[in-house]
């Protein structure tokens, strides 16, 4: 067992436990929004981030891949955790205005408007990148991905159009922090394996 | 000499003896009495078409023929920094240094130095302050203020052929390691020689090695980073084509090290001289059994190859290029766990740069001591800049760490044009930040440029002068990182333009005191968060401008104003009527038509056409064009 603290609580991990995982089984709580217990964590949206000191050293770092190890002392809601998380939020409701789950979270921590602009009033999806990794992970069908880089990156199936590798599992829709995928999920699947019997297509 | 397959296993070196043979042969049967010419062949000079130098010279030579009583050889070799005065040609053993050769001049060149021993002295250096003419390299103050390292053989050796790197004395280091070091003191050696990493991050290069190295057995792998991205940075390009042997030997040399028997060049695709040069060095090295099974009969087995980048930045940071190199997206992972336990392809793995590299060959030719008698107590050995920007003398040098900016800027740079100062200095590319003209004394090592808010990098270094607008600077290099973030992380992908575009507010005269504030606060946010150095540094530029420039960030809010005159929607150009001699030039400059007047009196700028693009004030000889 490795011993640490976590918010000045005496805590245990197992080794091979994430910060994420320990402050979990403790009930402590740290918002995430890329991380799911289905699939490998992927240390994108920075909302986990938690504050490590040393001394008078300190860092941030993605508590859903940082492994808990011996003496760390961990803190989950500083003041320059919430900092990151505060702006992370305010971004993206100017990213992702349509996201009700956004507003939820952002309203948690305070923030109520965006002080930046507004490009797509209906967009949704904060490329966390959980609909594909689930689809490559766990459905195993890589039929979505992330595509382009930095800001112009979009999730799509190849060449942005509907594609057979689609079994239409939904899994991707599940997954969906801020359900996005809802409003994409035709734009990536071919046509329906089974034919329905009252012929709704 | 070209290596072909038939011949290969003639070549093959099998010990230590036989390589110390073969260079003291090569070296002997070179003629003391032979006059060489040098001609650059870097990437700068042959843009300035020295190819044509190089063939007018052999044109000259065998015209010259008869009167000839030795004939010269010609050498191409690498960049000699001197890009600016480029095409660069040398005559040796005098050492006679011609700059901004052309074609015409070679039959000059052939007559008066080669036939009579004068110099043709159009063609010599002259100091633009003292307006004395220089005869001889070492004169230059370009050069006399440096200290070459990694450089030694830049501009000396024909980096196409191995057997003139031989002479200069390649692979002597890799041949003493292989026949005389444990690994372990091999570790220990690059420990000892204090050696950082030149990449940017400044991490002890020994350190490094020995978290490798402590995994016992198995798959391991080393790294060349030669993703070389900065903005006006061409340090590393410049040593693969100029020395490619010398990154090829410090590779092996960190194979044997660590235990790994494959190493990878990541090589931006658009560095296609530097990609030539190292596929020819591998190939020789191969033939001469230095590189490949059993190297120099020690029964070390270690190969490299070639993987070319497509040029993403972030492919720079070693994670992504890891990722890069086993042919996925090119996106950082976090850290733990570090490349030296799980790196390519999940097996421990040591990255390194390439002038990382080139001085690993140095350190174990001349001794750990030797390089840690170099440079300040906790950065060692030298630095080679790529220095750019609003200085004399553009190019590539190499200093000492600890020599200050000073230094480097207004005596081997040779000063700013038209100014005693310099405004700023950009270090270490877009993760860098911006260093003022009251910093000029700063030593120039690791830390104390950390410490003033911007940092080594890989080594781009570029001046500014008081006509460069410091919130526009800041502005270029977030524009740089918006378009290079991989978008995996948040603060990145989100934050980064939401800097700029606070920014180009501010370029605009918008904005208020309160936003400064906020960028202070986001900016924290960003380097924070972000998952990798990308995100984590690109604030710096707004940081460090401000930590130094505020004045000016304020005179764009409250005035207004563009104090440098060149934020577009804060200038406007106009002619003064006492200086304007009603020459045309401006008016046939201009791009829109915007400046009208009669033939030799004063003309005037239509401010409703005016692009401010500045051609007019570009072309005008009377400094009669003022921007306001």
């Amino acid at each position: 067992m490795l011993n640490l603290t976590i918010d000045g609580k005496k805590v245990e991990a197992q080794p091979g436990w994430t910060l994420l995982d320990t402050a979990r089984q403790y009930g402590i709580e740290i918002p995430t929004l890329c991380f799911h217990e289905a699939v490998e964590p992927f240390g994108a949206c920075r909302m986990c981030v938690v504050e490590l000191k040393q001394g008078d050293r300190s860092r941030l770092v993605a508590s859903c891949v940082y492994p808990a190890e011996e003496g760390l002392e961990v803190y989950t809601s500083s003041e320059k955790v919430n900092n990151v998380r505060r702006w992370i939020l305010e971004m993206l409701l100017s990213e992702c205005p349509a996201s009700k789950e956004i507003q939820a979270l952002a309203a948690e921590y305070g923030v109520t408007s965006t002080r930046f602009a507004v490009h797509n009033p209906d967009e949704q999806c904060i490329l966390c990148g959980l609909c594909s990794r689930v689809c490559a992970q766990v459905v195993k069908a890589s039929a979505i991905s992330t595509v382009g880089r930095g800001v112009h990156k979009q999730v799509g199936a190849p060449y942005l159009t509907p594609t057979d590798a689609c079994v239409a599992c939904g899994c991707c829709v599940t997954v969906c922090p801020t359900g996005a995928m809802r409003s994409r999920f035709d734009a990536v699947r071919g046509l329906p394996k089974v034919v329905l019997a009252h012929g709704a297509r | 000499m070209q290596v072909t397959a038939k011949d290969s296993a003639d070549l093959r070196l099998g010990s230590l003896e036989e390589l110390e043979k073969l260079r003291s042969e090569l070296r002997a049967a070179e003629d003391p009495d032979q006059t060489k010419i040098i001609v650059c062949h870097g990437t700068g000079c042959m843009a300035n078409n020295s190819p044509a130098v190089t063939r007018a010279l052999r044109e000259a030579l065998a015209k010259a023929g008869q009167d000839i009583k030795v004939m010269p050889g010609i050498k191409t070799t690498g960049c000699h920094g001197f890009c600016s005065r480029g095409p660069l040609v040398i005559i040796k053993p005098m050492n006679i240094f011609y700059q901004q050769v052309k074609a015409d001049d070679a039959e000059d060149i052939v007559q008066k130095t080669i036939l009579n021993g004068e110099p043709v002295v159009r063609l010599l250096y002259v100091h633009p302050q003292t307006k004395e003419t220089i005869q001889t390299t070492e004169d230059i103050p370009f050069y006399s203020g440096q200290q070459r390292v990694v450089l030694q053989n830049i501009g000396q050796i024909d980096p196409t052929d191995i057997q003139d790197a031989l002479k200069a004395g390649a692979y002597a280091g890799l041949a003493k390691t292989l026949t005389t070091m444990k690994p372990s003191q091999v570790i220990e050696a690059v420990t000892k020689s204090g050696l950082r990493g030149r990449g940017g991050a400044g991490f002890p290069t020994g350190v490094k090695w020995s978290l490798a190295a402590k995994h016992k057995g198995g798959q391991k792998y080393v790294l060349c980073n030669a993703d070389e991205g900065d903005p006006g940075a061409f340090m590393d390009r410049s040593v693969m084509e100029g020395d490619p042997h010398a990154v090829v030997e410090g590779m092996i040399i960190g194979g044997y090290a660590i235990g790994a028997d494959t190493g990878y060049v990541y090589v931006r695709a658009e560095y296609p001289l530097a990609i030539r040069h190292l596929e020819k060095a591998l190939a020789d090295a191969r033939a001469y059994g230095l590189l490949g099974q059993n190297i120099l009969g020690s029964g070390f087995d270690f190969d490299i190859s070639i993987n070319r980048g497509a040029g993403a930045f972030v492919c720079g940071e070693e994670t992504a290029l890891m990722r890069s190199v086993e042919g996925k997206v090119g996106e950082p992972v976090p850290r733990p766990p570090y490349p030296s336990d799980k790196g390519l392809f999940g097996k421990p793995s040591v990255l390194n740069n390439v002038e990382t590299w080139a001085n690993v060959s140095r350190i174990l030719d001349k001794g750990a001591d030797w390089f840690a008698s170099l440079g300040t107590a906790k950065s060692k050995g030298t630095k080679v800049f790529a220095l750019v920007g609003k200085v004399n003398n553009v190019g590539l040098v190499e200093v000492p760490m600890g020599i200050s900016l000073r230094d480097i800027v207004m005596k081997i740079g040779g000063g700013v044009p038209g100014s005693d100062h310099f405004k700023a200095v950009q270090t270490g590319g877009p993760s860098g930040g911006c260093l003022p003209w009251k910093d000029a004394d700063l030593p120039v090592d690791f830390d104390s440029l950390i410490e003033a808010g911007s940092m080594m990098g890989s080594g781009g270094m570029i001046v500014m002068d008081d006509r460069d607008c410091m919130v526009d600077v800041a502005k270029y290099f977030l524009g740089f990182l918006e378009e290079e973030s991989c978008g995996k992380c948040l603060p990145c992908r989100l934050g980064v333009p939401r800097l700029r575009e606070t920014l180009t507010r501010f370029s605009k005269g918008e904005g208020t005191l309160q936003d400064i504030d906020d960028l202070y606060s986001m900016a924290e946010a960003i380097k924070a968060g972000s998952l990798c150095a990308l995100g984590g540094t690109a604030p710096n530029s707004v940081l460090s401008t401000l930590r130094y420039f505020r004045d000016e960030y304020e005179a764009h809010i409250l005035e207004h104003r563009c104090p440098a005159g060149v934020c577009k929607d804060l200038i406007t150009y106009s002619i003064d009527p006492e200086v304007c001699t009603g020459c045309r030039a401006c008016a046939r400059a201009c791009p829109q038509g915007a400046i009208s007047g009669e033939k030799k009196k004063p003309h005037a700028i239509d401010e409703s056409l005016c692009i401010r693009c500045g051609m007019c004030m570009e072309s005008c000889k009377f400094g009669a064009i003022q921007v306001s």
